[in-house]
């Protein structure tokens, strides 16, 4: 009989990377029905076009270029960042736009690094600002007079609203210098009944789907916290109104699937801590004193960056080294 | 009731303890023995009888070949064959002394117990010398000999035995097994330690997926003044060292140090009851339990097994392999290592079988590493295995080292955690050994 040899251990976890990647799939569910929802079917279009971008560009790079024979398209990754790119992305974008930016995501952020593991900056995130600074007036036009079944349910007050924001999202209402806030409904924007991209609409689909990442063990408490946290205590510092900020524009959907990406957030918890923290500072930075209405997507783009540095400093500590030094002295 | 661990990483691998209630099944004596001479860490022993010698049940075959060094016994009344290279499971070759026991009454033993009077008057060298003379080693698996550790160096003192009783490796169950069966003799033998070493006070740290063990080990310990029982929350390591001086004490053993530094002095149930056998009953060490285990093994249960019996002996005793075998591991699955030539013998150190079928045996294909830290949390001594892969790969041998990877227990806690099944802990180990080459 043949024995196998190898070096220990001789057992494995049963948890994989397509495993954590399609509980992230699953977890972009409910926002995913939300923006269905609010938008109608053509957010569903915008993110299957965005999806096939992805997965293709994804599949001709590592068969033509790096000639692997290997089938990669099956763990997930490409299509959470498909996913990820139609959720930020406005339901009314021309559907060649959404491929450039698929192409840009997978092709450029992606797979010019080396692919999965390699790269690092969000994929979804390059490719929704390289739409946004190539495109800034198709990137920022939303559909005006949006049709949500919970339109009737609502309100007149939010029917409103939504007329009179008519293509404008809140954020860019408050970035105009308009400070009556008194017809946005909190409810309404927790269930996603506004205007925006796709998938930042729907504030209590995203954190449900936080909950089951936290449930399945995919990510930890530590990121999203500390982007919201920061965000909240951030704008209240400027004189903003945190819970506006918090449910307005991208920070949610942000804070739970983007900045949470492994492969461009740091390894320690005292690391995600400061990235987290320095996420929701530069956000807030960027929506109350830049031209950019939107801020979410830079401020992660930009704490990428500083990973590899916050990685370097933020080091577990080694069990005994704290006691070897007091030996020492 | 109070229950403790260790703080740092640690993984909660499956338990797989198939064998918790078998109860201890002798084993004829085989034909032939093969008694290895390297059978602890430290200098190989040094054999003292010669081809056709005549042996009895407990006489000393081979001597300490040095002061890190253990003597070998004769497990059986016999004669040595012949002294010869015999493989180790790994397929290497060692000088083993090959023993034919006696047709009749292989194991008829002539020792007797020392009376309580001569026990009383053993000062703590004499125990010392008794261990190392009754070739005790660490039978947790890493067999060190334990007279070694008994000697507590000049200046520093023990006020902690730790003994240790977690079994944290998945499938093992021998030291459960002899935990419910010898409570009080294990507590002896952690009173003679706690003798030889000066030490005052004893804790013995079980897991609670033990429960009759710790039952029976905290009746026994109630006769005991200065003993007690700690349950230990399931998790892996928790048998290491440094992590059961944590858990039992809320010490830190210093980066580079032993746990006498702390002033802890740490030894596994088995050593505990094969020190009280050697000094109360003059039994030196020739045998010891191991689980013979694996989900499709029929006939598996724990086993007391001479020194020097074969595996295959052994396996063929449990039921022989099953059609569908693809890996035997010596020891448990985190840190045994797998066998590749199944007529080895049996030594010291060995806790466990373990057959794995074969759909179980082999590694998944590595991925790339997706920096998801799972191995950063998994690690119980705070290191970063994912940067000593990426440092190793690139023969960074000294960035390995300033970035602590001789404090590294080779737990593989970072191995069996990563989701894209690198071989973490291989290249850890290929680190450490370039770097202990370079010295």
């Amino acid at each position: 009989m043949k024995l196998i040899v190898s070096l220990f251990p001789h057992i494995h976890t049963k948890d994989s990377i397509p495993w954590r990647m399609w509980n992230v799939v699953i977890a972009l569910i409910p926002a995913l029905v939300m923006s269905i929802i609010t938008f109608g079917w053509d957010a569903l279009w915008v993110i299957l076009i965005s999806i096939g971008a992805c997965l293709l560009t994804e599949w001709l790079i590592t068969r033509f270029l790096f000639k692997e024979k290997k089938f990669t398209l099956l763990n997930g990754s490409a299509l959470i960042t498909g996913l990820l790119l139609g959720f930020n992305l406005p339901s009314i974008l021309p559907w060649w736009m959404i491929i450039m930016g698929g192409v840009v995501a997978i092709g450029i952020a992606k797979m010019s690094f080396g692919g999965l593991g390699a790269n690092i900056w969000n994929p979804a995130l390059v490719g929704r600002v390289f739409l946004l600074l190539s495109f800034p007036a198709a990137m920022t036009t939303w559909p005006t007079g949006i049709n949500s079944p919970f339109h009737q349910i609502t309100t007149g007050a939010s029917q409103a609203a939504a007329d009179a924001s008519s293509g404008a999202t809140l954020l860019t209402y408050i970035n105009n210098g308009n400070t009556d806030l008194s017809s946005y409904n909190l409810l309404d924007m927790a269930i996603g009944n506004m205007n925006g991209s796709l998938g930042e609409i729907g504030g209590f689909a995203i954190i449900g789907g936080f909950v089951w990442l936290l449930l399945t063990r995919v990510i930890t408490w530590h990121i999203p916290v500390a982007v919201v946290g920061s965000a909240a205590f951030f704008s209240w510092v400027f004189g903003g109104a945190p819970i506006l900020d918090i449910f307005a524009g991208g920070l949610l959907l942000g804070a739970v699937f983007m900045a949470t990406d492994y492969v461009t957030s740091p390894m320690t918890h005292t690391g995600q801590i400061i990235y987290g923290i320095m996420i929701g500072f530069l956000t807030i930075i960027i929506r109350r004193f830049s031209a950019y209405p939107e801020g979410v997507s830079f401020a992660i783009l930009l704490m990428n960056s500083f990973v590899p540095l916050i990685n370097r400093y933020c080091r577990p500590s080694i069990f005994g080294m704290k006691e070897r030094r007091k030996m020492a002295v | 009731m109070s229950v403790k661990t260790f703080h740092k990483g640690g993984i909660h691998p499956p338990e797989e303890k198939l064998t918790a209630d078998s109860p201890l099944r002798e084993l004829q004596v085989p034909e032939e023995l093969s008694l290895p001479l390297s059978q602890c860490i430290g200098a190989p022993s040094k054999a003292v009888v010669k081809a056709g010698d005549i042996v009895v049940r407990g006489q000393m075959i081979a001597e300490a070949g040095g002061f890190v060094s253990a003597p070998i016994h004769s497990p059986v009344n016999g004669t040595v064959k012949k002294i010869e290279g015999v493989r180790n499971p790994q397929g290497l070759w060692q000088e083993a002394i090959i023993l034919v026991p006696d047709a009749e009454n292989p194991l008829a033993d002539e020792s007797t117990p020392r009376t309580k009077e001569e026990i009383e008057a053993l000062s703590p060298q004499d125990i010392i010398k008794l261990v190392n003379l009754n070739g005790i080693v660490g039978l947790g698996g890493a067999t060190f000999p334990t007279h070694v550790k008994l000697s507590i160096p000049e200046g520093k003192y023990a006020d902690y035995i730790l003994i240790n009783g977690a079994e944290c490796e998945p499938y093992l169950t021998c030291d459960d097994l002899l935990m419910q069966t010898e409570p009080e003799k294990i507590l002896i033998g952690a009173s003679l330690i706690m003798k030889a070493t000066g030490a005052k006070r004893c804790i013995v740290g079980i897991e609670i997926n033990k429960r009759e063990a710790i039952k029976k080990m905290k009746d026994a310990a109630s006769k005991f003044q200065s003993i007690e029982v700690q349950p230990l929350k399931k998790k892996y390591p928790q048998g290491s060292e440094k992590q059961l001086i944590y858990a039992l004490t809320g010490r830190t053993v210093p980066a580079g140090c032993l746990p006498v530094d702390c002033h802890c002095v740490v030894d596994n149930v088995a050593t505990a009851f094969a020190i009280y056998e050697a000094i109360y009953l003059q039994k030196p060490l020739m045998e010891r339990i191991v689980t013979v285990t694996g989900k499709d093994l029929s006939g598996r249960g724990n086993f007391k097994v001479l020194n020097g019996t074969s595996l295959s002996f052994l396996l063929l005793n449990a039921g022989g392999l099953p059609e569908n075998t693809g890996k035997v591991i010596a020891g448990g699955p985190m840190m045994g290592r797998a066998v590749s030539f199944p007529d080895s013998p049996a030594t010291k150190g060995l806790s466990g079988l373990v057959v794995m079928p074969l759909s179980q045996s082999e590694r998944k294909e590595s991925e790339p590493c997706i920096r998801c830290s799972a191995c950063v949390m998994a690690c119980p001594m705070g290191l970063e295995p994912y940067l000593f892969m990426q440092q190793a790969e690139r023969n960074y041998w000294e960035d390995m080292k300033g970035h602590g990877v001789l404090n590294c227990i080779e737990c593989g806690c970072c191995s069996y955690s990563c989701p894209a099944s690198r071989p973490l802990l291989d290249w850890i180990r290929y680190g450490k050994n370039m770097l202990r080459k370079m010295k």
